[in-house]
């Protein structure tokens, strides 16, 4: 089981979505990068807070997932590209008869996890299609 | 440097092993290599050993120490170092391996892998082998390891149009290959309906489209080339030995359907070895899925891009076929204990290349090429033998 530091340090960017933008080179990254790829030393980072719009660039249904996991399968999980440009790893909360690739979604706020009966409650960031796709 | 070969090499059936333990398989498969190479203790130099995930499965680290003290290698103090790079942990031991022979820091070396994963449940494997992926930023919002291939899978169905029998008949071929293979976990033949019919683990991606949760370990002995004819009559030369990063996190990668270390670690290797594509006779590729297999073969320059689906149904990949890929079985059905995969395609390439691979022999192989994947291409390992 985890300690709660673990999870208290990556708050602003679970809930919120604060990422980085490299003011050198104009690129944005979430998840928030210290270092940017391209300028290394030479980079000029910010802290940037995204909307959190996006287009599902692959996804899958998972039926098997791990114990923290299991009783919420199955779920769907996407690769979204966000319109400032990076790539995040989130959950699609709709049909999986729904989901496709260009789909366009939203982020919202929910409850990720459980750590067992006794642990912390993990909140976080999905996603939910945008009106006019279901 | 000097050229570096191999002068032995043993593996342990590959299954679940209930009866055994991680010390029990690394002994058994010490002995093989070293009774294969004809060396004794005292002239080994050095040991390196791929381990996943020792803390996890067994709840045992050190492996380094661990293995040489069950190799009865404890008194005579020879350096053990236990490597990790999650399903390449096999592959980054080989080539450390090498590198400590070609340096001259070391004559007789022996490059092991083990896995012990049948020491806990279902769910508690299946949580160890996530932290081949980004805990923080994939596992963390759901993302199982199935679950990062069968994005990959979905998106090169999508941009190339591979179907879903595509990917069954991967599985397939390598079951095949796995029922003439005698430490192959899986020994039966399967059909694609029998895929397609499979249970989803993650869609499109169903039970026998995975790799299995397996036990095993393999070794393989180093020695310079030029002091390798003293122990084997048929040592087998690594011309290239190459390795490569990217980024942890499948969604940070240039292109979600290619593996670029794979991609940057053939280029190197092909440069050192001073090969192309079609001058290699058959390749172990890293089918942890099958869809791993097609794009393996893409980024690996057996096929252009794109077109790696075709390639099983096809009879391209078969024995007997342009490229014969897998002949252990792979990790579908040969099986996949994470640490020891990456030397197991180095045993296959030794028998191979001896002629010593009975019912699924390819005929007249002189150049091999073996290739293991960590996570789903954080970490890309190839290395080229030749007889």
């Amino acid at each position: 089981m985890s300690t709660v530091p673990r999870f208290w340090r990556h708050i602003p960017q679970r809930y919120n979505l604060v990422g980085t933008h490299c003011e050198k080179c104009d690129e944005y990254y979430y998840p928030p990068r210290t270092i940017c790829p391209n300028c290394r030393r030479n980079a000029k980072m910010e802290d940037h807070k995204f909307d959190g719009e996006g287009t599902v660039v692959t996804f899958t249904t998972i039926y098997n997932a791990t114990d923290d996991f299991k009783r919420q399968t199955p779920y769907n999980l996407a690769i979204i590209e966000l319109l400032e440009g990076p790539r995040l790893t989130g959950q699609v909360i709709c049909s999986p008869e729904v989901i496709e690739i260009g789909m366009r979604v939203k982020p919202v706020f929910r409850i990720l996890w459980k750590e067992g009966e006794r642990g912390i409650i993990y909140y976080g960031t999905k996603f939910v299609p945008t009106e006019g796709w279901v | 440097m000097r050229s570096v070969s191999i002068i032995g090499a043993g593996c342990t059936k590959f299954g679940e092993r209930w009866d055994d333990s991680l010390r029990d398989l690394v002994v058994e498969t010490g002995i093989m290599a070293l009774e294969d190479a004809n060396v004794s203790g005292d002239e080994i130099d050095g040991l390196y050993v791929g381990n996943m995930s020792g803390g996890r499965f067994v709840e045992q680290e050190h492996i380094g120490a661990l293995i040489s003290d069950c190799a009865g290698l404890s008194r005579l103090h020879v350096p053990s170092t236990r490597v990790e790079a999650a399903c390449a942990s096999g592959g980054i031991a080989l080539r450390q391996s090498v590198l400590a022979v070609a340096s001259g820091y070391s004559d007789v070396v022996i490059a092991a892998g083990v896995e012990k994963m049948t020491d806990v449940t279902g769910g508690v494997a299946a949580d160890a082998l996530a932290a081949a992926a980004d805990r923080e930023w994939e596992c963390f919002f759901g993302a199982t390891f199935p679950a990062l291939y069968a994005m990959i899978a979905r998106l090169h169905m999508h941009r190339y149009g591979t179907t879903r029998e595509e990917l069954a008949e991967v599985a397939v071929k390598n079951h095949h290959n796995g029922s003439m293979n005698p430490i192959s976990q899986y020994q039966m033949e399967i059909t694609v309906d029998k895929v397609l019919r499979s249970p989803l683990v993650a869609d499109p991606l169903r039970v026998l489209d995975c790799s299995p949760i397996t036990d095993g370990a393999a070794a393989v002995v180093l020695a310079p080339t030029d002091l390798a004819h003293k122990y084997s009559d048929a040592p087998i030369n690594i011309l290239a030995a190459a390795q490569a990063s990217d980024t942890l996190a499948l969604h940070d990668r240039r292109d979600i359907t290619t593996l670029d270390a794979t991609v940057s670690a053939a280029r190197k290797a092909f440069g050192m070895a001073r090969l192309e594509p079609e001058d290699i006779d058959l390749a172990e590729v890293h089918d942890a899925f099958t869809i791993g297999e097609i794009v393996a073969i893409e980024d690996l320059g057996f096929v252009e891009k794109g077109e790696g689906g075709r390639a099983a149904g096809e009879g391209i990949t078969a024995i007997g076929g342009k490229i014969p890929i897998n002949t252990s079985g792979g990790l579908k059905a040969c099986g996949h204990p994470v640490g020891a995969t990456g030397i197991k395609q180095a045993y296959e390439m030794v028998l191979q290349l001896r002629g010593e691979a009975g019912k699924r022999q390819v005929q007249g192989a002189e150049v091999g090429l073996a290739h293991n994947v960590g996570g789903c291409g954080g970490t890309a390992l190839v290395h080229i033998m030749s007889r």
